[in-house]
């Protein structure tokens, strides 16, 4: 673990897991691993029963890799790539859960962003607004 | 032997929970005793991973898929832990915090894993 202090000293990263961002690390910790084994064995094992479900849970994993990485990696540059991402991943979240709501028939099985989120507790949706507060909130205090 | 177990898991993943939050809650980081907690926590799920493991091995089958079933044993097993260093890492609230939210996510693993074994 490389020593960078919470207000990041000239040339070290400004880091993004001190204090609540813990939380929202372990949380998307917890997001990557159950999206990405999910859809593992999903598209390992039936693909064909529901290709759109199973391709979006893929998508969504890759998406909590990324800003599980980003939030441990740090800096500036890794801050904005996250936040992005989040973005994304709220429009996501927003648009699969209205689509399934809206045509279920598309949906033979349920993917990790269904009816917003609420087999994961409604995480998937809280999430991201969480991180896109921290992340924002971590450029005022960081410079 | 199996539900017996994961109700056990369950419950004390949630005394875990609302302990490491009460600390979260008068602003302290995770201490030894949370530690303690923490490994008796894992040693159920521990247990529960050993025993699921001989009951495949017996012959019995899950209703919803071994693979799922053993992926989810193993999530149970390293849930507690990670959160545990994480909280090494962060020596502040957020850390005890990080632990409560790590009990919860074990309770939750605990009732899919009840679905999956099939009662």
């Amino acid at each position: 673990m490389t020593d960078t202090k919470k207000s990041a000293p000239a040339g070290g990263r400004q880091k993004l897991i001190t204090g609540p961002g813990i939380l929202l690390l372990w949380l998307y910790g917890v997001m990557v691993v159950g999206a990405v084994s999910r859809s593992a064995v999903q598209i390992s094992t039936d693909f064909d029963k529901a290709p759109l479900a199973y391709s979006l849970s893929a998508l969504a994993g890759l998406v909590y890799g990324f800003i599980t990485y980003s939030l441990v990696r740090g800096g500036d540059t890794a801050r904005k790539a996250a936040l992005v991402c989040c973005a994304a991943e709220l429009v996501g979240v927003l648009a699969v859960g209205t689509w399934t709501l809206a045509e279920p028939s598309a949906f033979p099985d349920a993917t990790v962003w269904s009816d917003f989120g609420m087999g994961y507790l409604f995480i998937p949706v809280i999430l991201p607004v969480t991180a896109i507060f921290w992340l924002v909130r971590a450029r005022r205090t960081g410079r | 032997m199996l539900v017996a177990l994961t109700i056990a898991t369950a419950v004390a993943a949630l005394a875990l929970a609302a302990w490491c939050g009460f600390a979260a809650y008068r602003d302290q980081p995770t201490k030894d005793w949370h530690f303690i907690g923490m490994g008796v926590v894992t040693l159920l799920a521990l247990v529960q991973l050993v025993v699921g493991i001989v009951q495949l091995a017996r012959g019995e089958d899950p209703e919803q898929g071994t693979t799922i079933f053993v992926a989810y044993l193993l999530g149970s097993f390293a849930c507690v832990p990670v959160a545990g260093f994480m909280s090494l890492a962060e020596r502040t609230r957020w850390g005890s915090l990080t632990v409560a939210a790590g009990g919860v996510v074990l309770a939750v693993l605990q009732v899919r894993l009840y679905d999956i074994w099939g009662g």
